[in-house]
């Protein structure tokens, strides 16, 4: 088997060019081992090479990030390599980030394997450990033979396609990916056994890292919502009577947008919930339980509100995945901004 | 509070003339027990089938399940409050029909639960594809209020699971297990040297179909309370609910609480299993805060060093969970949660609705999002139809050739959270 063709990303420092006062350095393509490419290809042994290097300044990198894009993908194109390293960074920060965005934007283009390096604290870890492989390293270059250590076999291992284990057993940083699989024992055993660790002080693995929590702080209040265009969005799965578009009880993959022009009340015979995730009776016997249309219109009408926005938008929670109700969120919040609704209900189940 | 379990072991079940057990064969008497369900009148129709492992069934849309069982000394007799008077279970001796189960299917409202497959990767998922399933389905009167419906197939389930576990009352068991609790003062007096250890049990209490009853009282209008685990073996609390199969406790997981079973395995040994607190899951914050409080004050009047926390459900039942660990961390109390996660079919989103950093001790049944193709059965017992309605399923789930396409959370205990199964989920 011929070897796996690698090309390497590093920046004006690592090459040797110089510090600070050459990081403007354009990208520079080099047929040859640079730097800590040395390292690299005494791991590799017979099965790797790289076959070119490319030299960027980190300035120049970060200050003209499209062009300088364009230019390094067209570079590695050239040697169609089998993967894509860029670093390792350390935390060295500007350097980080170039290394995430150039490796991410070659997988994205190329559709090749890549790998970086970080310190967790370098902000190009949190900006791209979710979407590439990113292996631990120290703060700084003295980690450099470790690093190269770990790098070199899991690139190897990247290139060939093989399965990979898991963050702990690869050491690269966790992408935040959930995948099943059967232990060996029940999870009430494991339980047990984790709780007797626990209780002794012993080293025990959570089966579930907590995450650091989304919170969204709410808006300042609304001076005079006499003047304001209010809209309803609800995630408790009102819609139309017979649910038109589908929506999921659970685990919704879209969202709807319905006309309430001239409704002054949902009915029984009108609309209803989609939602499977609570008692449905209460909210099919009177949707505006969910969906207070019927009040809304009446403040409409006693002008305690400016005007009840003429759409509203439902999904159901249930189960949802937060990615989709963002992505829900994110395009129906840039329609109710243009359409001038300045205030928003958002009721849940 | 001492308790015999007796089980019988169930290798196979068949039709027969009379209903009993023979050489671990369970013969059920299809007319007799047909008729005794048909004496509701809200029950028009009856319909009895089996289905054994391996064969090539898909049972849906899946509404309990449920172990037979008979209560052969001691007080009471099996589910209490329910099937017989309120009086207290949990002593004497039990006789169980290992490896049988009764499973209700039905549809009741517009969305619809639960699927077990006999055969194939989605047998997998599920413990009751290991059993001999007596699976009874129901046709109603017209008319019949949701709320009634379910009521109806509930007890279905029950009188159908007594009537078999009566055949149990005077075979002598393959193997008797004994549990027992000792009062909590004696406990600590017996094993002063071991760390001092309850569990938690939540339980579901959302709504219809959302519900779970102890000694027949709705878990929504209880407070959390003390309760021994040997009266669950009796069938103190039992399920009524199904919406999003696969973490939702069937009657059957009550009755087999793993937890229990696996804290009794290391007690008197490694901990001092002293007992058992339940609360519930209402959907009102205020609720959730008193049944939290209850819960932690309760933990710290059994002068507890740690407990296990088991879940029912997601998403809202998340913030009971989170709340019951936090309180019960900050009395000093070491946690492990058991939950599921909804990390989206790619498992890349946000496992769980709450979250706090107290909770370090997680064990987890898996990713509930993530997809499975289930091949077409040679025979569906229920009905398929309802399959793109089932939470986990989606619009064109049915294919043409009656495979389908979903979540796992389609599937009738996949995840469950009393760590009933091996199924569990890493981060990569």
């Amino acid at each position: 088997m011929s070897k796996i063709k690698i090309v390497h990303y590093i920046n004006q420092f690592f090459a040797g060019i110089g510090g600070e006062e050459k990081a403007d350095y354009k990208p520079e393509v080099r047929e040859s081992i640079v730097g800590p490419g040395m390292e690299f290809n005494k791991r590799f042994g017979d099965e790797a090479e790289i076959v070119a290097t490319i030299i960027c300044g980190d300035s120049y990198f970060n200050e003209n990030i499209d062009k300088a894009k364009s230019e390094i993908i067209d570079m590695v194109r050239k040697y169609r390599p089998d993967l894509f390293i860029a670093g390792p960074a350390f935390n060295a920060g500007r350097y980080g980030v170039a290394c995430g965005t150039i490796a991410n934007a070659v997988k994205e283009e190329l559709s090749i394997p890549v790998l970086s390096g970080m310190y967790e604290e370098n902000p190009g870890a949190d900006m791209f450990k979710k979407d590439i492989y990113i292996m631990h390293t120290k703060n700084s270059a003295a980690g450099m033979r470790k690093a190269i250590k770990t790098m070199a076999p899991f690139a190897i291992k990247l290139a060939k396609g093989e399965d990979i284990g898991s963050p702990n057993e690869e050491g690269y940083m966790a992408r935040g990916n959930r995948k099943n699989y059967f232990a060996d024992k029940r999870g009430s055993t494991r339980a047990v056994d984790m709780l007797i660790k626990k209780l002794n002080k012993e080293k025990y693995e959570t089966e579930f890292p907590m995450p650091n929590f989304d919170r969204v702080d709410p808006n300042p209040a609304i001076k005079d919502i006499s003047k304001s265009k209010v809209a309803l969005v609800t995630s408790g799965g009102i819609v139309p009577k017979g649910n038109p578009d589908h929506i999921e009880s659970s685990s919704a993959s879209k969202y709807g947008k319905y006309d309430i022009q001239g409704i002054s009340d949902l009915t029984s015979e009108t609309y209803e919930t989609a939602h499977g995730g609570y008692d449905p009776v209460y909210a099919n016997e009177d949707a505006d339980r969910v969906l207070p249309v019927d009040v809304l219109r009446d403040l409409e009408n006693e002008g305690k509100i400016g005007e009840l926005h003429r759409y509203f938008y439902t999904t159901t929670g249930n189960g949802t995945a937060v990615a989709s109700a963002k992505a829900f969120a994110e395009e129906f919040a840039k329609e109710l901004i243009a359409d001038g609704v300045n205030a928003v209900i958002l009721t849940s189940t | 509070m001492r308790l015999e379990l007796g089980n019988i072991l169930i290798k196979d079940i068949q039709f027969g003339k009379g209903t009993k057990i023979v050489d671990g064969v369970l013969y059920v008497n299809k007319e007799e027990l047909t008729n005794l369900l048909l004496e509701d009148e809200n029950i028009v129709d009856v319909s009895i089938e089996m289905a054994r492992p391996g064969e090539s069934i898909r049972i849906t849309p899946v509404k309990d399940v449920i172990e037979p069982r008979v209560k052969v000394e001691g007080p009471g007799s099996i589910f209490p409050g329910v099937l017989s008077k309120v009086e207290t279970v949990g002593t004497g001796r039990t006789h169980v029909l290992k490896g049988a189960a009764v499973v209700t299917t039905g549809k009741i409202v517009a969305f619809q639960e639960g699927i077990v497959d006999m055969t194939g990767p989605g047998a997998d998922y599920t413990p009751f594809s290991k059993l001999n399933n007596v699976v009874i389905s129901c046709d109603v009167k017209e008319g019949l209020k949701q709320h009634e419906h379910e009521k109806t197939l509930r007890m279905v389930g029950l009188k159908s699971s007594k009537y078999l576990g009566e055949v149990g009352r005077n075979v002598e068991p393959d193997e008797v297990n004994t549990y027992e609790t000792l009062p909590l003062i004696k406990s600590i007096e017996k094993y002063p040297e071991l760390p001092k250890v309850a569990y938690v049990q939540m339980l579901q209490s959302q709504g219809l179909m959302h519900d779970t009853y102890i000694y027949g009282v709705d878990a929504k209008k209880t407070l959390s309370t003390l309760i021994n685990p040997t009266e669950i073996m009796d069938g103190a609390i039992i399920s009524g609910n199904c919406v999003s199969a696969c973490d939702k406790n069937t009657t059957y997981h009550h009755l087999n609480n793993p937890v229990i079973h696996d804290l009794f395995e290391k007690h008197g040994k490694e901990i001092n299993f002293v007992g058992m607190i339940i609360t519930n899951e209402n959907v009102y914050l205020a609720d959730k805060e008193r049944s939290s409080n209850w819960t932690a004050k309760l933990a710290e009047y059994l002068g507890v060093d740690g407990v296990i926390i088991s879940q029912e459900g997601f998403g809202n039942p998340d913030t009971d969970l989170i709340m019951n660990c936090k309180k019960i961390e900050e009395k000093g109390i070491d946690t492990v949660i058991i939950t599921d996660e909804y990390a989206g079919r790619d498992g890349g989103s946000q496992s769980l609705a709450d979250a706090d950093p107290k909770a370090d001790a997680v064990v987890t049944g898996g990713n509930a999002n993530e997809v499975i193709k289930l091949p077409p059965m040679n025979k569906i017992i229920g009905d398929i139809s309802v399959v793109d309605k089932i939470a986990g399923g989606f619009d064109g789930s049915l294919e043409d050739d009656g495979s389908i396409v979903v979540e796992i959370q389609a599937i009738t205990g996949a995840t469950n959270e009393l760590g009933f199964n091996e199924l569990t989920a890493k981060g990569f």
